[in-house]
């Protein structure tokens, strides 16, 4: 268990969720594999965060300060703004969905081409 | 690793890391391969309940809860519910035709990815922390870590708060959106 792997294991995810994002035909496996980009992110801010020496804290003692110490969890805060705008993109993405199966019956990408012409 | 280590053992840690990085894994390649969204949707909790396990294993207690309330708890069941509300236009989940090209493209990042991650030269706090780094931060980083809670609220209640209020307003923007796209006409 070390920084590599907790970095590996969020590119293959991201790259995953990164396939599905582009391949599927149906919105919302697309919505799905989004949130499985967004959670690979937030592995990799998480693990950087946790293993990487903030630069604040590299300096000599006089300069080191609460502030400095708290550097460490900027990962995590970021992570937290990701999980919410994750949770308002897909409250958005699902209603977009349920907009376009009232007005067209179907759910499919590929066949949301009102704007087309 | 002694950096912020509690009591569990390091081979523990190891095999909980494994165990969680390969149901991760093979419960994402079933979210993106499943011709059923439902069971897709199925699968991609499990890859929640995964990320909050990592979480708890890079010790960010709070995101971990954080993210079994809103991923596990809010997220999926709306999911859920959008899947079952469509359901009679449901005919599976079928590849488009870019489905090679993509395949193709996701591969070719993740290898570099991997290989830039693998060929980077990373400060690792761990190095760092007996001959870098003076006692008094050493003391402080092992303090950060044994509660870090109230040092995230700290920080988004003061050194966030901008982005802490931007993000309320954008909730709130995103729930009237919502609100008003699934509104009865």
């Amino acid at each position: 268990m070390s920084l590599e792997n907790f970095l590996i294991l969020g590119a293959i995810l991201f790259a995953i969720g990164l396939y599905g994002a582009l391949s599927k035909r149906n919105a919302i496996a697309v919505l799905m594999s989004i949130e499985l980009m967004f959670n690979a992110v937030n592995i990799t801010a998480v693990a950087l965060s946790r293993y990487v020496v903030p630069a604040s804290l590299m300096g000599d003692a006089a300069s080191i300060t609460d502030q400095a110490a708290r550097t460490l969890l900027t990962g995590q805060i970021f992570s937290i703004f990701i999980i919410t705008v994750a949770a308002a993109e897909i409250a958005l993405g699902v209603a977009i969905v349920i907009a376009l199966y009232r007005s067209r019956e179907t759910i499919f990408v590929t066949d949301a081409t009102q704007l087309k012409n | 690793m002694s950096l912020g280590s509690g009591t569990e053992s390091a081979l523990a840690t190891d095999i909980a890391f494994w165990v969680i990085a390969v149901s991760v894994i093979i419960s994402a390649v079933a979210v993106v391969h499943m011709r059923d969204v439902f069971r897709a949707a199925l699968f991609l909790v499990v890859v929640f309940l995964g990320t909050a396990g990592l979480f708890v294993l890079l010790r960010a207690e709070f995101l971990a809860v954080v993210q079994v309330i809103v991923y596990v708890g809010a997220i999926s069941v709306l999911i859920l519910f959008a899947i079952l509300m469509t359901q009679d236009a449901e005919q599976g989940s079928p590849p488009n035709r870019l489905r090679y090209p993509v395949g193709l493209l996701a591969f070719l990042l993740g290898a570099a990815s991997v290989f830039t991650i693998l060929n980077s030269d990373w400060m690792l706090l761990a190095d760092a922390l007996p001959s870098t780094l003076t006692t008094e931060a050493a003391q402080m980083v092992n303090e950060v870590y044994s509660n870090t809670i109230p040092k995230i609220a700290t920080l988004l209640l003061r050194d966030y708060v901008l982005a802490f209020e931007a993000v309320s307003v954008l909730l709130l923007a995103a729930i009237i959106g919502a609100l008003v796209l699934v509104r009865e006409r």
